[in-house]
């Protein structure tokens, strides 16, 4: 039997310059279930090759930084964090 | 405490809330907003921070440094929004019972949350603005 794939929708939100990127605070993607955090930067970066120019870009799951193999989960709160400034 | 605020910082407030008998020690970081970057003149700044993963990070960051030092009380306060020259962007006070901890312990809280605090600063010249760190 073949399994196929399904997709779920996940909202990304960005902030920064990774908002100025995207051109809007959120980003709607349908992305097959079991997708890794670095599988979805990918597709990110796919869809917006300004993301390349940045010195890192991370995605925060959950107000956590994971491992890139971390498996997203439908209902996660997704944020793009590009390189950070503060203090 | 940890906070992320739009109102100005007033780092006597966070002196009174690190005071503590057992201390004989205050440390305390003012990181202000500086009027040049490489030559090129500042004319405002603006902070944005992912607020509620910013206070998780800087928890962390103060339980790390509670493994290394002796912090008996410690007051962190990161503004957002538009930043005048010349004013507070991050004030860290640190009490301990000896000032070797105080010096090291705030300056590690201060390094570290360079590093790792989902915060961004833009700076706004006469001819343009950047997100500052963005690109190599």
């Amino acid at each position: 039997m073949c399994k196929q794939n399904q997709e779920m929708e996940v909202t990304i939100v960005a902030y920064g310059i990774a908002r100025d990127i995207i051109g809007t605070s959120e980003l709607i993607l349908k992305v097959d279930e079991g997708i890794t955090v670095k599988d979805m930067l990918t597709l990110v970066k796919r869809k917006f090759p300004d993301f390349e120019k940045l010195t890192s870009l991370l995605l925060a799951v959950n107000e956590e930084y994971v491992e890139e193999n971390h498996i997203v989960e439908s209902g996660d709160e997704l944020v793009l964090i590009p390189p950070v400034s503060g203090g | 405490m940890i906070e992320i605020t739009e109102q100005r910082i007033e780092s006597a407030r966070l002196i009174e809330m690190v005071s503590d008998g057992g201390a004989g020690a205050i440390d305390v970081f003012i990181g202000t907003t500086r009027d040049n970057t490489k030559g090129k003149k500042v004319i405002k700044l603006e902070f944005e921070s992912y607020a509620p993963m910013a206070i998780k990070e800087l928890g962390k960051i103060v339980n790390r440094a509670s493994n290394n030092w002796n912090i008996l009380k410690y007051a962190i306060s990161h503004r957002v929004g538009l930043v005048e020259i010349g004013e507070p962007a991050v004030v860290i006070a640190v009490s301990t019972p000896h000032r070797a901890d105080a010096f090291d312990s705030c300056r590690f809280i201060i390094d570290e949350l360079k590093k790792t605090v989902p915060i961004w600063k833009r700076e706004f010249y006469e001819d343009g603005d950047i997100w500052v760190s963005a690109h190599p």
